[in-house]
């Protein structure tokens, strides 16, 4: 199955184009940020305040990577659970974010808010950090470096490889997946 | 008595945390690829696939496998003939750990206090688990466990009367419930008998075997295999994306156990089953 190669900022469009077990390629622009950031963002946007930077179109990536050797852009960076961000990512996406990159179910509250808001949420493979490594070029200080390993960071990516997991129109692969390939 | 060094011990723990978290066994690489064959779903396929290319890339020296590079948990044989000298073989252990950590570029993922929750800066102290055999050598395993994983482990203090049945149903439901959350497809080390921490200590240690490797008890040989086949029939597949492969293996260890008790542990190991073994 050929991986569809998408850009950020992801549009309606394309968010709308992709279908839970897509095999996808990311590349551009994506914002890492963890349980602490999110409990920030989130604070910030129920007071009205502008975050420190444009979540319109953006994709959050949920990763705490190895530390970088000199000379290399990062460690290693695959995803980290997402289960933990679900109480944060329907605001973030009603907030304009197109979607998130994590590892693991996310709940119905998201589910729903995907369809709601036009999102996506794609799955990075856990534990192929080395691989998912490869695919980052960049990777710049955005935001609340006091929070150390879960600052607001941005990745510039190229073929970052992912697979859509929950789609805006309500498909979920961890449950068709597993529905289909189950024996009693 | 034979002395040794705590300066060996601490190089070859380093070493060891290092080799451990950069080169997966080959059992395990085996197991990936056969289980490459098997899988039926193109999604896992393509994930396996990914999985497979991660080790290679791993292999070369620069990105660990996994960025959750784990709680360094080591087992020490200590043979009865071995004087460590120098200092102490805990602190050495711990020194070893805190050395490789650093060196080896992987992440301290390790609080001081887990309600504090403050990072103790250099991923120590280690998890030790020691026996003392006879002999004059001195066996360590360096074996780093991902949080994601070690999430999804249990202990079930059963009754006597819930016999071998019970102990299959314990086990397929812990590897149902846990899903996608522990990176499949998975290892699955089972305890049964002993006490309560005895049995979850043997969960852990029967992580340790190579894959594919059998109980030496025909009985407990036997339902490895029989609990790896239903295992596999939940259709949980790599990542918990639906397929075939949902685990590489499952181990069974076994202890005995009080005429009141029947205590079992599922200690679930994600795919970067990372364990590296010294002998001095």
């Amino acid at each position: 199955m050929p991986a569809k190669k998408i850009n950020t900022p992801l549009t309606d469009q394309v968010v709308e184009s992709l279908r839970a077990g897509d095999n996808v390629l990311i590349t551009g622009e994506i914002y890492t940020a963890r349980d602490a950031a999110h409990k920030r963002m989130v604070e910030m946007l129920d007071r009205g305040e502008k975050l420190p930077f444009d979540l319109t179109g953006q994709l959050i990536y949920y990763v705490g990577p190895s530390p970088a050797r000199p000379g290399k852009v990062i460690g290693s960076a695959g995803p980290t659970t997402s289960g933990r961000m679900n109480k944060y990512a329907p605001r973030i996406l009603q907030a304009g974010s197109k979607g998130m990159i994590g590892k693991g179910e996310m709940g119905a509250a998201v589910a729903e808010a995907l369809k709601k808001y036009k999102g996506v949420y794609f799955a990075a493979v856990g534990g192929a950090a080395a691989l998912i490594a490869k695919s980052i070029i960049a990777n710049d200080l955005v935001a609340w470096e006091e929070l150390g390993a879960e600052a607001i960071r941005k990745y510039k990516v190229k073929d970052f490889p992912a697979i859509v997991v929950q789609d805006c129109h309500g498909g979920n692969l961890y449950q068709e997946g597993v529905k289909k390939y189950q024996r009693a | 008595m034979r002395e040794i060094s705590v300066k060996e011990i601490i190089s070859k723990v380093k070493d060891l945390c290092i080799d451990a978290n950069y080169n997966l066994g080959e059992d395990v690489e085996k197991a990936l690829k056969e289980g490459f064959q098997k899988e039926e779903s193109p999604t896992s396929k393509e994930t396996l696939n990914q999985i497979i290319e991660n080790v290679q890339i791993s292999k070369q020296g620069e990105f660990p496998l996994c960025q959750d590079t784990g709680f360094a948990v080591v087992f020490v044989d200590l043979g009865d003939q071995v004087f460590v000298k120098d200092g102490n073989l805990f602190d050495a252990i711990n020194e070893g750990v805190r050395q490789g950590y650093k060196e080896g570029y992987l992440r301290k993922s390790i609080l001081g206090d887990p309600i504090e929750r403050k990072n103790t800066g250099d991923n120590t102290p280690a998890v030790i688990h020691m026996n003392v055999v006879k002999g004059d050598k001195l066996k360590i395993i360096v074996a780093p466990k991902g949080g994601g994983s070690e999430n999804m482990s249990e202990v079930k203090m059963m009754k006597p009367s819930d016999g071998v049945e019970g102990v299959k149903e314990f086990v397929i439901d812990m590897v149902r419930r846990s899903g996608s959350n522990p990176c499949p497809p998975i290892i699955v080390g089972v305890g049964i008998g002993g006490t309560f921490e005895k049995c979850a200590e043997m969960a852990k240690r029967a992580l340790l075997r190579p894959v594919g490797d059998r109980n030496p008890n025909s009985f407990y040989a036997k339902l490895e295999e029989e609990l790896l086949e239903k295992v596999n029939k939940l259709g949980i597949g790599p990542q918990g994306f639906g397929g075939r492969v949902t685990a590489l293996d499952v181990h069974v260890e076994t202890f005995p156990c009080h005429i009141a008790s029947f205590p079992a542990a599922v200690n679930i190991q994600c795919h970067a089953s990372r364990h590296k073994e010294a002998v001095i």
